[in-house]
C-alpha cells in the first residue's frame, strides 16, 4: 500500500507535465505546414516520446524545430494564454499567408512585399498618402578572406527608413569612414542594431555578402 | 511467468519518471518560439501588477514604415530604451501618438497591451543574442 503512493504520485506528475504535451502536439497539427521540413519536424517529436531512452541522443541537441515557428500568441511562450487580450490578438500566420515568404526571421521576404504592393505602410502616422524619398545609392564593402563583398543598398533601406535612423548616429555618412565587422554584427552594433532584431536576421549570410570578388586583388582587402 | 507485484509498480514508476523528464525536455526550450521581433517592455509593469507589454513589430510594420515610430515618434532602437508610461502614453507620446481612438484603438484596452507572462523580462524575441545556441551574457535577455 505505501509502496503505491511514490507511483501514484509520479504518475500524477508525469500526467500534469503531459498535460502540456497536447500543446506541442498541436503545434504540428494546430497550422498548416508553411515548409517542407515543417513536416519532417513533427515527426521527431513522437519519436523521442516512443523511445525516451535514446532522448540524450536526439537527433537535434540544440537546434531548435521547425514546428515552433510563427506560432500563435497563446502558444508562444511570452503572452499569457490566461490573459483575455491574448485571444484577441492576431496570429502572425494568418496575416502572412498573402506574403511573399523567406527562410529566416519572420519568415516573410518585406523588401518584395513592399516591391509588390502586398503591404503597404504608412511613411506618415496620420496621412496614407506620403511617400518616402527613395534613395539609390549602393555602397560595396570589401570584405577581407573568402566571402563575398558586402553590398549595402540604400534603396531598400530608405523605403523603410529615414536618413537620420541611420546618419550619424549608427554610421558617419562617408563611404570607408565606418569600421564594421561580423563580430560587431552579431553583439547587435552597426547593420546589427536591426538586423538579428528586426530586419532579416544574420544567417541570411548571401543578402549582405552579395557581391562575388573579382579576382586575387579584391582579397587583398582596403 | 508472473512478476512480483512491487515490481512492476516500480517499473512503472520509472516509466511515468522517464516520460517526466522527455516532458520537460520537450517543454524548456518553448521560451523563445515567439514571432521574430516581438519586444517585451518590462520596466515598471510587474513591480506595479500589470502585465508586461508586448509590442508586435511584425503587425505594425505592415502598416507602417520604421520612420513613422523610430524617427517621428521618437522611439529609440533599444527594448525598454523609452521609459514609456501610461501618463506618457494618455498624454499622447509613444504608443499614444497612435493608440488613441483615432488612428488605432485607445488606451482602455489594456490587456491588449498588457498581454505578456508576469515576469517575463524586457527582450526582442528571437534576436540573434537569444537565438545563438551557446548563451552570451545574461542569458539571452537583453538589457
Ligand atoms: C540603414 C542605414 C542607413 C540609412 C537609413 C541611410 N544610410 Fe546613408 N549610409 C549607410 C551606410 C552603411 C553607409 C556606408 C558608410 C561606410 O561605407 O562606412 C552610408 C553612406 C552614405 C553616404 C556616403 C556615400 C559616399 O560615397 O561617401 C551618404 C552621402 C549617405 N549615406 C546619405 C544618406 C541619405 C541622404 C540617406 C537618407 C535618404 C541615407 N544615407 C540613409 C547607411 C544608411
Ligand atoms: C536601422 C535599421 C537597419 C540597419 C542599421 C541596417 N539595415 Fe539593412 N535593412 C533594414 C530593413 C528594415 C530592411 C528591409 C528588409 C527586412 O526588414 O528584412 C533591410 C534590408 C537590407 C538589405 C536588402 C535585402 C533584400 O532582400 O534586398 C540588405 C542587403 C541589407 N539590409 C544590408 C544591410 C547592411 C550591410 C547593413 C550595415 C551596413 C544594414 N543593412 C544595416 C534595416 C536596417
Ligand atoms: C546585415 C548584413 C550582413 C550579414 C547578414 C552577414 N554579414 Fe558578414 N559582414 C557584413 C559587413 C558589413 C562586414 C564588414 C565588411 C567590411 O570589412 O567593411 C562583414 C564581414 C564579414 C567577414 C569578414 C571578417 C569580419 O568580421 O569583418 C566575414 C568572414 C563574414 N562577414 C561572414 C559572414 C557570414 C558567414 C555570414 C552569415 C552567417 C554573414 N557574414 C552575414 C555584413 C553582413
Ligand atoms: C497601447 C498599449 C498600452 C495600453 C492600451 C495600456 N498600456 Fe499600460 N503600458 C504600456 C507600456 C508600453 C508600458 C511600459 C511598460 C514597462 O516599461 O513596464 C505601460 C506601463 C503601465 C504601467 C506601469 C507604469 C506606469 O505608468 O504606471 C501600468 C500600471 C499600466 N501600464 C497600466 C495600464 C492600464 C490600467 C491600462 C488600461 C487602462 C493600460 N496600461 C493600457 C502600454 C499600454
Ligand atoms: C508602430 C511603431 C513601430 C514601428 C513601425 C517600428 N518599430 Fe521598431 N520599435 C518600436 C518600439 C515600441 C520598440 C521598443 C522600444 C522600447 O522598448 O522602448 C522598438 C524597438 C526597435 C528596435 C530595438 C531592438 C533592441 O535592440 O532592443 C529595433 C532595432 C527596431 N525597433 C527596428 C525597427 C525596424 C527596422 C522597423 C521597420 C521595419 C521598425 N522598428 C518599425 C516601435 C516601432
Ligand atoms: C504609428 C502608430 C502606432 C504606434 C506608435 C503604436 N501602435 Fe499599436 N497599433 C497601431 C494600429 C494602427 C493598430 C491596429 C489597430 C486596429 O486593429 O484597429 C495597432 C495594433 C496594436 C496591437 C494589436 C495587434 C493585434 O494583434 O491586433 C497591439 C498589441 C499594439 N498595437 C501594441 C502597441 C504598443 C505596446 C505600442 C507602444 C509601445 C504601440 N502599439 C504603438 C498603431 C500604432
Amino acid at each position: 500500500m505505501t509502496r503505491r503512493i511514490p507511483t501514484l504520485l509520479l504518475t500524477v506528475f508525469a500526467a500534469t507535465l503531459f498535460g502540456s504535451a497536447p500543446v506541442i502536439a498541436q503545434d504540428a497539427k494546430g497550422k498548416p505546414a508553411p515548409a517542407a521540413p515543417a513536416a519532417a519536424a513533427p515527426a521527431a517529436a513522437p519519436a523521442a516520446a516512443a523511445a525516451p531512452a535514446t532522448d540524450v541522443n536526439r537527433f537535434n541537441r540544440l537546434l531548435k524545430p521547425a514546428n515552433q515557428r510563427n506560432l500563435p500568441p497563446m502558444q508562444d511562450g511570452i503572452h499569457d494564454p490566461g490573459s483575455e487580450g491574448t485571444a484577441a490578438l492576431m496570429p502572425p500566420l494568418s496575416a502572412f499567408e498573402t506574403l511573399p515568404r523567406s527562410n529566416a526571421g519572420n519568415r516573410v521576404n518585406w523588401v518584395k512585399a513592399l516591391e509588390d504592393r502586398a503591404i503597404n505602410p504608412r511613411w506618415d502616422r496620420v496621412d496614407a498618402n506620403a511617400a518616402p524619398v527613395v534613395m539609390d545609392l549602393n555602397i560595396v564593402r570589401e570584405v577581407k578572406g573568402s566571402m563575398p563583398d558586402v553590398v549595402y543598398p540604400h534603396k531598400q533601406h530608405t523605403e523603410w527608413l529615414d536618413c537620420s535612423n541611420c546618419h550619424p548616429a549608427i554610421f558617419i555618412p562617408q563611404k570607408g569612414a565606418n569600421q564594421i565587422s561580423m563580430a560587431a554584427i552579431l553583439l547587435g552594433q552597426k547593420c546589427g542594431v536591426c538586423h538579428g532584431k528586426v530586419a532579416f536576421p544574420v544567417s541570411e549570410c548571401r543578402l549582405c555578402h552579395s557581391k562575388k570578388k573579382d579576382g586575387p586583388v579584391a582579397r587583398s582587402g582596403q | 511467468m508472473k512478476q512480483v507485484p512491487w515490481v512492476t509498480r516500480v517499473r512503472r514508476g520509472l516509466t511515468a519518471l522517464l516520460f517526466a523528464v522527455v516532458a520537460i525536455t520537450l517543454w524548456t526550450p518553448s521560451d523563445s518560439r515567439a514571432e521574430y521581433g516581438d519586444i517585451v517592455i518590462n520596466n515598471y509593469a510587474d513591480a506595479a501588477g500589470m502585465r508586461p507589454a508586448i509590442f508586435p513589430h511584425w503587425f505594425h510594420r505592415i502598416r507602417f514604415r520604421c520612420k513613422v515610430c523610430h524617427a517621428d515618434l521618437g522611439f529609440q532602437f533599444k527594448a525598454g530604451g523609452n521609459e514609456i508610461t501610461m501618463l506618457k502614453i494618455i498624454d499622447g507620446q509613444f504608443c499614444g501618438a497612435c493608440h488613441n481612438g483615432e488612428v488605432a484603438w485607445s488606451v482602455e484596452n489594456c490587456d491588449l497591451c498588457h498581454s505578456g507572462k508576469p515576469n517575463t523580462p524586457t527582450q526582442v524575441h528571437e534576436s540573434t543574442i537569444q537565438k545563438l545556441a551557446v548563451p552570451v551574457g545574461q542569458g539571452g535577455s537583453k538589457k
